[in-house]
């Protein structure tokens, strides 16, 4: 094996010594009854109440829903989100009008609004959406805008010197030049859609990931709770992975750029 | 997109033109929270929607005097500050103290480097139900949200930090054969200042929205999100608006706190 290469495996050995030491330490409590089944379950419940749900398909399709609810709100909220960040970041008079509401609005964590929208909207898919859209639509803009101010002047000049109209310098100059800003945004937002998701689920929901966490919370099966903790940290982190693919894809011109 | 500019700017009257333009956008930056009350107004005068769903303007003033002077306003506002304030500072200084461990010790980094990542892909929120098993549901389990809220931005931004510390500044440690406690008075702990600092702020706003969810989801308690749940229960909209106004304004208060402290903590940096 070369150097570098049994290097890797002790660096994968010692991070999975923590993991192994505590899930040891973990098992040995809960065989030994230091704490009740209500605080803390085996890891085998853990994996058995995860096995259950996957089989039943319970699993399966509450993941759908939570990631269907997240897939419409961040679709959503990122859409509105980039074209009120463009008018803000392009039009001095708009921001001057729009900003202070804009941020004022934007201290409010989101999921305060949802006690109020449940009383507008109902406890549906549409209050779940709403808040979630409103979430991820907060940093879109932010950086939306940040990334259209940020373009530096000479590359607006070179516009304006190769006479662009302004829909060309938006869509050749503008745009392309606030990309890593703009990413920057949909990161920020597609996180908090997710989290926003658990939250609203949490609040007032029949189904969903953060659904069944309430409801194993509710029947005092910590089992239910810790296995659906750690879906949703699995597949948050499949999410995010998706994301950044779709980022290396789309900023592979300017690695390639001098 | 100065082209842009100049189209609208030539519509517009020479007069207009001549005010500084401080005034021009703090004329125009009244225009539109003027514009929003006129229509709030006009849609409760118009009957739009039964007076207990759109409350009008003066109505929402009114309770908000009433809160002010009769109600339990100051004690809510007290109760969500403290529990914040509990969970930040516990949730803050162990995150400190952890990302010192993953940034400074590379063993250290390697042993729990990978745990801390793992934990980090979990919603914040999937831990409200278990920590209110563990905590329960009253004051404990609340500051104990917070403080998990702010432990993870502390945590990240202080081990970036650290670890970004320019190797001559270590060799600088090196050669004058700085102990390790010297090495994290001296070098470590200023020259990662500028991402600490950083990691602070995003955990105070994350302890913010902790302290909100912990009030809205475990036992009612003097909060105000506890009264977010009140005006869902009693359906009254115009509590409801008070404290979602009080939130607005304490985030914004925040916000400029902590972009004081962070003025403040990095003057003498060359950043």
């Amino acid at each position: 094996m070369s150097r570098t290469g049994r290097r890797r495996v002790a660096t994968l050995t010692v991070g999975l010594l923590v993991p192994t030491v505590l899930l040891v330490v973990w098992s040995a409590v809960a065989a030994k009854g230091w704490l009740p089944d209500q605080l803390l379950p085996a890891p085998a419940a853990v994996w058995r109440a995860l096995l259950e749900n996957a089989a039943s398909g319970d699993l399966l399709s509450n993941t759908l829903i939570s990631l269907q609810r997240v897939g419409e709100g961040f679709a959503c909220g990122a859409l509105a989100g980039l074209g009120f960040g463009a008018l803000l970041g392009l039009s001095r008079t708009m921001r001057v009008l729009l900003d202070p509401c804009f941020l004022l609005l934007a201290q409010v964590p989101p999921l305060a609004w949802i006690p109020l929208l449940i009383l507008v909207l109902g406890i549906d898919e549409g209050m779940k959406v709403t808040v979630i859209a409103w979430a991820s639509f907060v940093p879109v803009v932010l950086n939306m805008a940040q990334g259209i101010r940020d373009v530096p002047a000479p590359l607006r000049e070179l516009g304006r010197v190769l006479t662009f109209d302004p829909w060309y310098t938006l869509t050749r100059i503008v745009l392309p030049a606030a990309v890593p800003s703009i990413f920057t945004g949909l990161r920020e937002g597609l996180a908090n859609a997710w989290q926003t998701m658990v939250a609203a689920e949490l609040f007032a929901s029949s189904e969903g990931l953060g659904y069944l966490i309430a409801y194993g919370r509710q029947l005092f099966q910590l089992d239910l709770v810790l296995a659906m903790v750690v879906v949703l940290g699995v597949v948050g982190l499949l999410v995010n992975g998706v994301l950044a693919l779709a980022e290396q894809r789309l900023l592979r011109w300017q690695a390639l750029a001098p | 997109m100065s082209g842009i500019t100049n189209v609208q700017s030539r519509g517009r009257p020479a007069a207009w033109q001549r005010l500084p333009p401080a005034l021009r956008s703090g004329v125009l930056g009244v225009v539109t929270p003027l514009a929003l009350l006129g229509l709030w107004q006009a849609a409760c005068a118009a009957h739009v929607a039964p007076p207990h769903i759109l409350p009008s303007p003066a109505a929402v003033a009114e309770r908000f005097q009433m809160e002010l002077t009769g109600g339990t306003f100051w004690l809510d506002l007290s109760a969500s500050l403290s529990r914040m304030l509990e969970g930040f500072v516990l949730g803050s200084v162990s995150g400190l103290a952890f990302g010192l461990l993953l940034g400074l010790s590379q063993l250290g980094e390697r042993l729990c480097g990978p745990v801390f990542l793992a934990y980090r892909q979990v919603a914040l929120f999937a831990w409200v139900p278990l920590l209110s098993m563990w905590f329960g549901g009253g004051e404990a389990g609340k500051v104990a949200f917070v403080a998990l809220s702010s432990f993870a931005p502390t945590v990240v931004n202080t081990w970036r930090a650290t670890r970004a510390i320019p190797a001559p500044l270590r060799e600088l440690a090196a050669v004058l054969t700085f102990g390790r406690l010297d090495y994290i008075r001296l070098i470590a702990l200023p020259g990662a200042l500028p991402g600490i600092v950083i990691g602070l702020r995003s955990a105070l706003i994350y302890a913010w929205l902790a302290t909100v969810g912990a009030e809205l989801f475990l036992d009612i308690a003097p909060g105000i999100g506890g009264r977010l749940n009140e005006g869902r229960d009693k359906f009254e909209v115009d509590l409801m608006l008070v404290a979602l106004a009080v939130l607005a304004v304490i985030g914004l208060a925040f916000s400029q706190l902590a972009a004081f402290g962070e003025r403040r903590l990095l003057r003498w940096s060359p950043r």
